[in-house]
């Protein structure tokens, strides 16, 4: 006997994403369908526009991961348009990549992530005095582990359980067999998720320094608005300069002593989910953090590649402007493509979408027919997967010494080797590992920043392109970088100046993806089968392999393409 | 069905905040609501007696960037003020529950709390082919707004996607995505444009409706005075140097670095009515103009649809320029008349024959 179990809402998302699971008679999950369920259309309303504008249009099409399509974005017409940055824009853009990146990675942690393994009401048994052994066993340099805060953070969730208004914690799986830490770890995990909370305000108080605000900095085409004058008042000058350091050390601060101890406590009470949520086994990474210019690919701290097969032993090249590597597919997607192909590059990109799902409200979809407003992107026909993960094994399969040390000392912390990666818990504990890396880096990236100006240049845009009458009549160019779910690439057509087509595909297009032509899953219902589950109708073991791969469905289903005949019918206003 | 419902200040005694900062929180969230300082009292006896109100928070069209900004929120406490002054009952960014779990929440708050309950809009729904480019739980995000909406107290229509229709309404607007208020039309609605808005603002525009029990003065197009009322360009800091005819002539140049008016790069401060320049973002840190770029009048009405970004707005005359500063003035004081006329305006009809959110 079969059973299904339809997630829909999948919570603690960006966005509005559907999963449907079918379970065998020993409830293990033998198929699984993710569909998107929100279509915004960015790409038809870009066309036509002044293409220096298609970073704001863009970082539109994210929230949660701010910034990266307006990096993407700015990064594509300076390509198409060949214009080469100052140095202090790679390293402020560096900077705020980075905060990004650590910020997001520790919200994804603690606020959308935890409460799959956290059981916040057991935490009403922990006793405060063990509560607080166990933290400074777990983290000896976290300030905040005293027997008394702990008392407070237990009585707090106490009134609050107390009060009959459980809020965003109501009615979901609390008491649920899969969850297996003792009440004390769930109580200094609860008191963590609030200091969290706390902090994710602060960190990105970088983003409003260079971009004036979060979420949502502002970016401009030739490097960053935000002018450096060191003897200045009113742009950045060394009092801006000070906040900025002193918000990354204390990024680092909560890092160090907080996620990561966290992560790997958390971690050490899950063993089995090293052997569940593997999925595709193929990991791609298009690269980022340019230390030579975003020309030169090999300078990157983030290398390029890909990884068939979990194969660590072969990094294979990638080349995103290869018409013939990247394709788009609509098998089981809501679009047609004229002449009935199957895939095609985004340069070539032509989308008409064609619902042809069931009318709402519905109860089920058809894994045989169109299912999800994403497309199908493949990597030489094959599915990806793309994220922290990938990042980290790409790095750490490249031989790169930093990957090899904080991947080997969690690994060895966990008692595990390699093999265990290929997993949910594995895709968890690699966003932790590369968020230390990342804000390691960003201290570095702060400091050249700093050596930069102390050497005398304080350049921060080429204007040389800025005018478009400057431009060729038409030119082509792509912007990529590694967005905190992953590999994310914007292709741009310019033409008279104008935008005349604009392709985007975003890490959660990869991993949510529907199957394609040949029937391959995407990353999400490929790391789905194989997984039991202890009670179907409360699907916490769904919801901890989809959340491992932090969905972002705004980013995922975006995309529509510029030609199509659909689009002539519309009426613009 | 709730037990009991503590007041915040209870909440707050319960999580260790002394009476002494809670009073002086009450004074920092009067001044934040734009309130003078003998509304105090109020706010004290408001904040210590009301129980918490549900509120669910729906997500259509959007790209979660006014969650984001909400979670932003500065203030010393508003952190804990907003996560237990309201119930927020339902909210698919943060709540622990899915599927079907969390759309029964949904259902059972709609029936508990008839009426009573305040309905929170990010983003914004799909109005062409039956809404089917945006569903949840199998429904489209049109019927569930709908539905929603009706034995609602009142909305809060987050962000510009809700309050305007933002980047997904921009021409051509394929999905024919449309604002709250275009489809909820016998409804108290409150308009939070921005995107997103401060988080500041959010907080304040909630705390002040949970203090008051009424929604707060709104202008013409549904925003609250208290936060909308002023234009950018008249509280910004380098006005002094629009004044003077000091200008950013192109990125990184003298002037960019001096940190002149950055009018002439297409800044949006003088047809933008929003808090930034006063409020600024991110517990004061900066605001775009205060980081070398332009604003992008991201809190009005078609912003996307105004005209390129990068080029200078016409009909304002510049000094030095085009003319005097005293003609600016005075085409400034004409600009910002209509707006009194159209607001008072407004004012009246509202009071005449707009819904009285106490009675609703």
């Amino acid at each position: 006997m079969s059973t299904r179990v339809v997630v829909d809402p999948v919570t603690r998302i960006e966005g509005h994403l559907r999963v449907e699971a079918m379970l065998n008679g020993s409830n293990v999950i033998e198929n699984a369908m993710s569909s998107g369920t929100m279509w915004r259309g960015l790409e038809v309303i870009l066309k036509g526009r002044d293409p220096r504008e298609a970073w704001a249009f863009c970082e539109r099409i994210c929230g949660v991961c701010t910034t990266v399509h307006a990096l993407a974005s700015v990064r594509s017409v300076e390509n198409a348009l060949g214009i080469t940055v100052p140095k202090n824009a790679d390293l402020i853009r560096n900077i705020m990549f980075l905060t990004q990146m650590v910020q997001d990675h520790v919200v994804h942690f603690y606020h959308l992530h935890a409460l799959d393994w956290v059981d916040i009401v057991s935490a009403l048994k922990a006793d405060p005095v063990a509560t607080s052994a166990l933290a400074q066993k777990v983290s000896p340099h976290w300030g905040l582990a005293s027997e008394g805060y702990y008392r407070d953070t237990a009585a707090t969730i106490k009134k609050f359980v107390d009060s009959g208004q459980l809020g965003i914690f109501q009615n979901a799986y609390w008491g649920h067999p899969a969850y297996k830490l003792p009440p004390e770890a769930n109580l200094m995990a609860v008191a963590h998720y609030l200091e969290a909370l706390k902090w994710q305000k602060e960190v990105v108080k970088i983003h409003t320094v260079f971009g004036g605000k979060n979420p949502h900095p502002n970016y401009i085409v030739g490097g960053m608005a935000s002018a450096i004058n060191l003897e200045g008042d009113g742009v950045i000058n060394i009092e801006r300069l000070n906040l900025v350091g002193s918000l990354i050390n204390q990024a680092a601060d909560i890092i160090e002593n907080l996620y990561i101890p966290d992560l790997l406590a958390i971690a050490s009470f899950y063993p089995e989910w090293t052997k569940y949520g593997g999925g595709l086994g193929n990991y791609l990474v298009y690269g980022d953090i340019p230390q030579n210019g975003i020309s030169d690919v090999s300078k990157f701290r983030f290398p390029r590649g890909a990884i068939l097969n979990k194969n660590l032993n072969e990094v294979l090249p990638v080349d995103p402007a290869d018409l013939g590597q990247i394709q788009e597919e609509i098998a089981h997607s809501w679009y047609k493509y004229p002449g009935g192909q199957t895939g095609l590059h985004p340069w070539e990109g032509v989308t008409e979408a064609n619902y042809t799902g069931p009318q709402a409200p519905y109860k089920q979809l058809d894994e045989n027919a169109a299912y999800s407003w994403l497309k199908a992107p493949r990597w030489k026909g094959n599915a990806m997967e793309v994220g922290p993960l990938s990042r980290m094994l790409v790095g750490y399969a490249s031989g790169k010494t930093e990957f090899k040390e904080v991947v080997g000392a969690a690994l060895g912390k966990l008692k595990v080797g390699p093999e265990a990666l290929f997993s949910t818990l594995g895709r968890t504990a690699a966003r932790g590992l590369e968020a230390q890396l990342c804000v390691h880096w960003l201290k570095q990236e702060f400091d050249n920043l700093i050596a930069n100006l102390k050497a005398g240049d304080t350049n921060t845009a080429n204007t040389v392109n800025w005018k478009p009458e400057t431009w060729k009549a038409e030119s082509k160019g792509l912007g990529f970088t590694e967005a905190p779910r992953g590999a994310l690439c914007h292709w741009i057509h310019i033409k008279d100046q104008k935008i005349e087509n604009y392709q985007i595909v975003v890490p959660s297009t990869w991993n949510a993806s529907p199957r394609d032509s040949k029937g391959q899953h995407g990353a999400y219902e490929s790391a789905l089968i194989g997984t039991p589950m202890a009670d179907p109708k409360r699907p916490v073991e769904i919801l901890r392999t989809i959340h491992s791969f932090d969905p972002c469905l705004a980013c995922a289903s975006h995309v529509i393409g510029p030609d199509g005949e659909r689009l002539a019918e519309v009426i613009v206003r | 069905m709730p037990v009991r419902s503590p007041s915040t200040y209870d909440i707050l005694r319960d999580h260790g905040v002394d009476r002494r900062t809670f009073l002086d929180y009450c004074v920092k969230l009067t001044a934040c609501m734009g309130l003078t300082a003998a509304a105090t009292p109020t706010v004290v006896k408001a904040l210590e007696t009301k129980p918490r109100i549900p509120v669910l928070w729906l997500h259509g069209l959007e790209c979660t960037c006014c969650s984001e900004s909400f979670i932003r929120s500065a203030h010393p406490i508003a952190q804990d003020i907003i996560l237990n002054m309201v119930s927020l009952d339902y909210d698919e960014t943060l709540q622990a529950a899915a599927g079907e779990q969390c759309e029964e929440i949904r259902r059972k708050v709609m029936k508990d709390y008839k009426g009573q309950y305040l309905l929170a809009v990010e983003g914004n729904a799909p109005t062409k082919d039956g809404g089917m480019y945006c569903t949840v739980g199998g429904n489209s995000f049109l019927n569930i707004l709908k539905e929603t909406a009706v034995d609602a107290k009142a909305i809060v229509a987050w962000g510009s996607c809700a309050s305007h229709g933002c980047v997904q309404n921009a021409k051509p607007n394929p999905t024919g995505a449309e604002p709250v208020k275009k489809i909820i039309t016998d409804k108290p609605i409150v308009n939070v444009p921005g995107c997103p808005p401060i988080a500041d603002v959010m907080t304040g525009v909630l705390a002040n409706i949970l203090t008051f029990d009424r929604l707060p003065e709104l202008d013409r197009v549904g925003r609250p005075t208290m936060f909308y009322g002023q234009r950018i360009h008249d509280k910004c800091y380098r006005r002094p140097f629009f004044d003077a005819g000091q200008f950013v002539e192109t990125w990184d140049d003298e002037g960019a670095r001096k940190g002149w008016c950055l009018y002439k790069m297409g800044c949006r401060g003088p047809s933008t009515y929003n808090s930034c320049a006063t409020m600024k973002w991110n517990d004061g840190v900066s605001f775009p103009i205060g980081s070398g770029h332009g604003c992008i009048g991201c809190s009005e009405a078609n912003f996307w649809d105004n005209g390129p970004l990068y080029e200078r707005l016409s009909g304002i005359p510049v000094p030095g320029i085009d003319s005097t500063p005293d003609a600016v003035g005075k085409t400034l004081a004409v600009i910002t008349g209509v707006g009194i006329t159209a607001h008072a305006a407004y004012q009246t009809i509202r009071t005449k024959h707009g819904p009285d959110p106490k009675n609703s």
